[in-house]
């Protein structure tokens, strides 16, 4: 049985316009230290599916699906038994660490906090645990930083002060959610490779959510492309990177830019034409079909079930016939 | 002292000496001649010049102005044209009123919205919040010596429960004279409380839409939790501020209710001096006023430093 | 939301709805007691005085005999006066200010701002009452006191939102086809900070409201004759024992005629609401 099973998990927000279904019908499944991508542009649901994970949804919005951790389905939880799985057996990072942190507790209370929450410690066996985390991220002078508070640390500093916080009580699943967007080019690998050696270290499973196909490539080995609510694609990362099947995740790979890419080599920068359809106004077909070259009739009349494309890798897109064929001829 | 309150400290006296000017130009330059205010102008001529040398309206106005001040600061002050004592005796003594009066109505208007605000927050678009807020709606509505009125005819004259005004003084014993400011600071409450309560609830739904809310709560903490310890400290900011602010509503409130309520507090004394034409009162008065504004206005900055580490020299 | 008019938007608002019909009854009825009351306002009447509230005096009489009805009619003339004048004359002068301040930065706005500092340091009834013992009590000297302690809100906010207008684009587009700072304040300043200063006008007139009821209460507001409600209040607070409903109407009517003034102002910033605008 698999660590985390989620299937056909949905996210309905309530909008001034009516209801927008951010989250529509995603499954997958993640093992024990699997780590798994999910990549997509801006609003197209994937950090909602994180926050749905974590049942901590904004007030306007509603899930539907199952999400069964180790074998508990979350749905049946109440608030009390979600707040004892929360920060203890899943972890999460978020995107800013600037406002992730508040501003009026040292750090690292903040990070003994779990610690006292989930395990009962106290006094110098906290403080003994927490200047571990703030050393196991790398922070240097711990025994200083322990009470700095976060406007006193960089960027950087404070994602790694999250990370601490979010591996504090040693989680079986780790949710990061864009945890290098909002850092320095710099500091972005430096963050990244902590996050992928603590992983590593401690077994855990990771969900790396990113809007850049870069990040997500050189640290799961599963990942899963998701556009207007739904995972178009989804395939072990070598697989995905052989066999692009979706023309979604075509055009996103082709967005790329990549080392070794030569500047007087004709290729052009490719960028997916048009823009993401605003949530309310989703299509009844496959929610990409505005923008895909190959799109006909049959794409707009109706969503497209993922299809088996290769060992463990499947599309959702009756065309990927045309588009797997349209990319080895060009 | 940090960079910040060195600079608050700074607009500090500014605003003090500014407040001065402002309420001297008011009273002594902008009548033309306070003498001439003080007796009328039926007086005669004789009456008038010897109040003037009384006034020492002869001296420039700059000369005036300093010697007030420095007399201000030393707590000397010139006698009141109709009580005949300085007026520093007759502030000190008023103010054995209105001061518990006002700190009574805050501590009341804080009890009142507190609980009301965290509820309604807790309860936001629920029914609990649209009752407190529509009632809170009213409530800031409501003219306070309105609400006194209405206080004074249900408790006083209805239930007999309470005088219709009055001070016993505070040689009858705190019990009674406690008793004789119930009413008034409840009529001050209640249109500050409502104004309050609405805004820690916002304060609070603000606040609870912050990022670091979101962190406390994946950690695991319950709600209850991360209200105690994420939301309520950090809310407290914007919300010491009105209470600030309110505070200063709040002397400027005792001005009316201690009339509706006959109390002998500054605000009785203010309106008896402008009706007696005593500008000497008056002018003490007002910049007494003020600067209990402006000195609410600086020990709410220093709370804030105290709350916010972002204002303390830290590892410099 | 393109396509949704300003007033569409307005009937969903439910404050608005409320706080406009109610400053609309408000407005009707000052205007209604001009051509018509049921009774004559001022005249007294002796033998009828103290009537309780009946079928020819719906809100009873006074202590004088004059219908309470009628004299709270005209007394929302006294009111509607006060609050127009005194906000039109904080707004004029603070909207400029703030403006200038705004145009000009520098030593300029700081000398503003400061100015406007040191009033704030005047609770708003205390610098009323300042004023009034200056220049006598009246109406007049009234409705100038509230104007001249709205001007520092007026200018401090009007500074705040055309600051945030001018560091944006298409003032420097403006910048560029040569135009002036008095053109561009005009022009592209004033009517992107409008809807702020709407806001403020309604709040300001409700307090404005307030002030002048509790400046008459204590009798240094409009003097008699002039109907006003907070001396009406006065009047019945000396008849508390024996005439308690006297004490209640005018009450009502100014806590009426200030919650929807908040209301519409409430109603207002949320149909225009930045944050809204922020998001699209």
């Amino acid at each position: 049985m698999a660590l985390l099973e989620v299937d056909n998990l949905s996210v309905t927000l309530a909008t001034a316009r009516g209801p927008a279904r951010a989250v529509r019908g995603v499954s997958f499944a993640l093992e024990r230290g699997e780590t798994l991508g999910i990549v997509g542009e801006s609003g197209c649901g994937k950090s909602l599916t994180a926050l749905a994970l974590m049942g901590l949804l904004p007030e306007n919005a509603r899930a539907t699906g199952r999400v069964v951790l180790d074998g508990i389905d979350l749905a049946g939880l109440n608030e009390d038994a979600l707040c004892r799985i929360r920060g203890n057996r899943v972890g999460m990072i978020f995107q800013e660490p600037m406002t992730s942190l508040n501003p009026l507790h040292p750090v690292g209370r903040q990070i003994g906090e779990a610690l006292a929450t989930h395990r009962g410690l106290g006094g110098a066996a906290l403080r003994a645990e927490t200047l571990e985390l703030l050393g196991k991220v790398g922070i240097p002078e711990p025994e200083r930083r322990i009470r700095s508070y976060p406007h006193e640390l960089s960027g950087g500093q404070r994602q790694r002060v999250m990370i601490a916080m979010a591996l504090s009580c040693r989680p079986e699943i780790l949710i990061a959610d864009e945890p290098t967007t909002a850092l320095d080019v710099t500091v972005q690998k430096q963050i990244l490779d902590l996050i992928r050696d603590l992983v590593r270290e401690l077994g855990m499973a990771l969900i790396l959510i990113s809007h850049d196909l870069g990040v997500i490539a050189e640290n799961v080995g599963r990942i899963a492309v998701m556009y207007g609510g739904t995972i178009v694609e989804a395939a072990p990362t070598a697989a995905l990177f052989a066999d692009l099947a979706h023309p979604y995740a075509q055009g996103l790979f082709a967005a790329v830019p990549r080392v070794g890419w030569r500047r007087d080599s004709n290729a052009r920068l490719a960028t997916i034409p048009g823009v993401v359809p605003d949530l309310p106004d989703l299509p009844n077909g496959c929610t990409f079909a505005e923008r895909c070259t190959l799109a006909n009739d049959a794409c707009r009349a109706a969503a497209p079930m993922p299809i088996e494309v290769g060992p463990n890798h499947s599309a959702s897109c009756i065309r990927t016939d045309a588009a797997r064929l349209s990319r080895k001829s060009a | 002292m940090s960079l910040f309150l060195a600079k608050r400290f700074a607009t500090f006296i500014a605003t003090l000496l500014g407040a001065s000017v402002l309420t001297f130009l008011a009273l002594e330059i902008l009548p033309g001649d306070p003498a001439l205010v003080i007796l009328g102008i039926d007086a005669p001529e004789s009456a008038i010049a010897v109040l003037r040398l009384e006034l020492g309206l002869d001296r420039p106005a700059l000369a005036r102005y300093l010697g007030w001040v420095s007399n201000l600061m030393t707590g000397t002050s010139a006698n009141s044209y109709t009580y005949k004592v300085p007026v520093a005796e007759l502030i000190r003594e008023r103010l054995e009123i209105t001061l518990p009066l006002a700190v009574l109505a805050m501590a009341l208007s804080i009890l009142f919205a507190l609980p009301l605000g965290i509820y309604a927050a807790q309860s936001h678009d629920k029914s609990g919040d649209v009752v407190i807020m529509s009632a809170s709606q009213i409530g800031i509505s409501v003219p306070n010596f309105w609400m006194a009125i209405l206080l004074i005819m249900f408790f006083a004259v209805n239930l007999h429960w309470f005088a219709a005004g009055g001070f016993p003084g505070w040689s009858s014993g705190v019990g009674p004279a406690l008793k004789a400011l119930l009413l008034p600071a409840i009529a001050l409450a209640t249109v500050q409380g409502a104004i309050l309560a609405r805004f820690i609830r916002s304060a609070i739904l603000d606040t609870m839409r912050e990022d670091y809310v979101r962190t406390a709560r994946a950690k695991g903490l319950t709600r209850r939790a991360t209200m105690w310890r994420h939301v309520l400290r950090n809310a407290a900011i914007p919300v010491v501020t009105i209470v600030g602010l309110q505070f200063a509503n709040l002397l400027a409130g005792t001005i009316v209710i201690e009339n509706v309520f006959a109390l002998p507090g500054i605000g009785r004394l203010l309106l008896q001096s402008i009706t007696n034409r005593d500008l000497v009162v008056v002018r003490d008065l007002v910049v007494m006023i003020a600067a209990m504004v402006v000195t609410i206005n600086f020990i709410v900055d220093l709370l804030y430093a105290a709350i916010d580490p972002r204002l303390k020299p830290h590892d410099v | 939301m393109q396509g949704d008019t300003f007033l569409a938007r307005g009937l969903r608002n439910r404050s608005f709805v409320a706080g406009g019909l109610l400053t609309l009854a408000l407005v009707a009825v000052a205007l209604l007691s001009l051509a018509w009351t049921p009774h004559d306002p001022l005249r007294i009447s002796i033998p009828t005085r103290f009537a309780p509230p009946s079928a020819t005096h719906w809100l009873g009489t006074d202590q004088f005999g004059r219908d309470v009805l009628s004299y709270i009619m005209v007394g929302a003339q006294t009111s509607l006066t006060v609050g127009i004048v005194s906000v039109v004359i904080g707004m004029t002068f603070g909207v400029t200010l703030g403006l200038c301040a705004s145009a000009a930065r520098g030593a300029v706005e700081e000398a503003i701002m400061r100015a406007a500092d040191f009033i704030f340091a005047f609770p708003a009834i205390l610098l009323a009452i300042m004023l009034v013992a200056t220049l006598g009590p009246g109406a007049v000297n009234a409705i100038v006191a509230i104007g001249i302690f709205s001007i520092p809100e007026f200018a401090r906010l009007t500074r705040g939102a055309a600051n945030a207008i001018w560091v944006r684009e298409f003032i420097l587009a403006a910048r560029a086809a040569g135009k002036g700072d008095a053109r561009i304040t005009i022009e592209h300043v004033l009517p992107n900070i409008a809807s702020v200063i709407i806001v403020q006008v309604t709040i300001r007139f409700a307090l404005a409201i307030l002030a002048e009821a509790a400046l008459s209460y204590l009798g240094i507001g409009s003097q008699p004759p002039t109907p006003s409600w907070g001396r009406m209040l006065a009047e019945a607070q000396t008849r508390i024992f024996q005439n308690a409903w006297l004490a209640v109407f005018p009450g009502i009517a100014i806590a009426l005629s200030v919650l929807g003034l908040n209301l519409l102002g409430d109603g207002l910033r949320d149909i225009t609401d930045p944050r809204l605008a922020r998001k699209r």
